[in-house]
């Protein structure tokens, strides 16, 4: 099992001019992990395939913007 | 050949009258890691590569075309009903000077589209790489305009065009494997 | 400037849902050319779609250009509305 986000923290050091951010986020899709796609993964029904962009479940990584983030989004 | 197809791969719809919006879009028109490098990229490089590839590069080539149509789409509903002042107000103002509310390949700081965003580099693997890095580019630039959008709508169909880059990276990796002629040898997690 | 009526989105919806399934299956298919399964599914899908092609043509007309689709008199691929206009 893989995560579809990653986060970091950069330095922040006291001279920053700016309010630091201190989380770092970053997205790692899944065709990072998946390798060459098997054969028979779980597919969405068409309508849903069509709203999600893809047919199999296991590639489905939609993105949110932060003020977004409780939107929902299929379940998988 | 080609044959166009009177209809959007997707629904798009915009509910905000929000032509600043217009003004980010444009970068997946005519920028570096948008939609139309993408289809020009892969329909040019599929003649000097490897027979088992031309399909995918074709199709993928293709796809982009109608990615191009979606993006197209979204700039003139925001723009088309927008008067000059409010060109000028959503920082059109220079493109408006030019074009009037006519859409142009150029990027979002209004740099024309040029070849140079694209390469064929006659070496399978050297243009299967350049094609992964470019679907992942365009991947990165639809978030940062979802980032950028508090338009539900219009996130919807941004979703949609990011989720397409994750599939289409997919598959060019798969090209590397075949073309790496590991077949026998594919690894599934 | 005609209007257009909700059967418009209707059945466009319904041939964009099924015209989707066949172009993942076709990206699919050129790096998976022996999956016979997903060969089934494409040729399924490729049969639906004439029916719902059928059905949006005779009510909207042609959607393909140079003979994919038979014209209307007059002659109406020409005719709005456009995809980025509805």
């Amino acid at each position: 099992m893989f995560t579809l986000y990653k986060t970091w923290h950069p330095i922040a050091s006291p001279f920053d001019p700016c309010k630091p951010i201190l989380e770092k986020t970053f997205s790692t899709p899944p065709n990072l992990y998946i390798g060459f796609q098997p054969p028979n993964l779980p597919q969405f029904s068409p309508q849903e395939a069509l709203r999600a962009g893809t047919l199999w479940k296991a590639f489905y990584d939609p993105y949110f913007n932060p003020f977004e983030k409780a939107k929902g989004g299929l379940p998988r | 050949m080609w044959i166009y197809e009177k209809k959007l791969q997707y629904p798009v719809r915009v509910s905000t009258c929000n032509p600043t919006l217009a003004k980010y879009l444009v970068e997946q028109y005519g920028g570096a890691d948008g939609e139309l490098s993408a289809a020009l990229r892969y329909l040019n490089q599929r003649y000097s590569i490897p027979d088992k590839v031309i399909g995918l590069l074709t199709d993928i080539g293709t796809e982009e075309f109608a990615h191009l149509e979606m993006i197209a789409t979204m700039i003139y509903k925001l723009t088309k009903d927008a008067t000059p002042e409010m060109m000028k107000a959503a920082g059109l103002g220079d493109h408006y000077a030019i074009h009037d509310n006519a859409l142009y390949y150029a990027n979002s700081s209004g740099v024309p589209w040029t070849a140079s965003y694209i390469q064929a580099k006659g070496d399978p693997i050297a243009d299967l790489y350049e094609d992964i890095a470019a679907e992942e580019k365009a991947r990165a630039t639809y978030q940062w305009i979802i980032n950028l959008s508090d338009d539900p709508d219009l996130n919807d169909g941004l979703r949609f065009l990011r989720e397409r880059e994750i599939i289409h990276s997919q598959r060019f990796r798969e090209a590397v494997e075949i073309l790496k002629d590991e077949q026998g040898k594919k690894i599934f997690f | 400037m005609k209007q257009i009526p909700p059967e418009y989105y209707q059945i466009m919806e319904q041939l964009q849902t099924v015209d989707f399934v066949l172009v993942e299956l076709t990206l699919y298919l050129d790096t998976h050319p022996d999956d016979l399964e997903a060969i089934k599914q494409f040729n399924h899908y490729a049969k639906e779609r004439k029916t719902i092609k059928k059905a949006f043509e005779s009510q909207f007309g042609p959607l393909l250009q140079f003979g994919n689709s038979y014209s209307g008199h007059p002659w109406n691929w020409n005719e709005p509305p456009w995809p980025w206009q509805v």
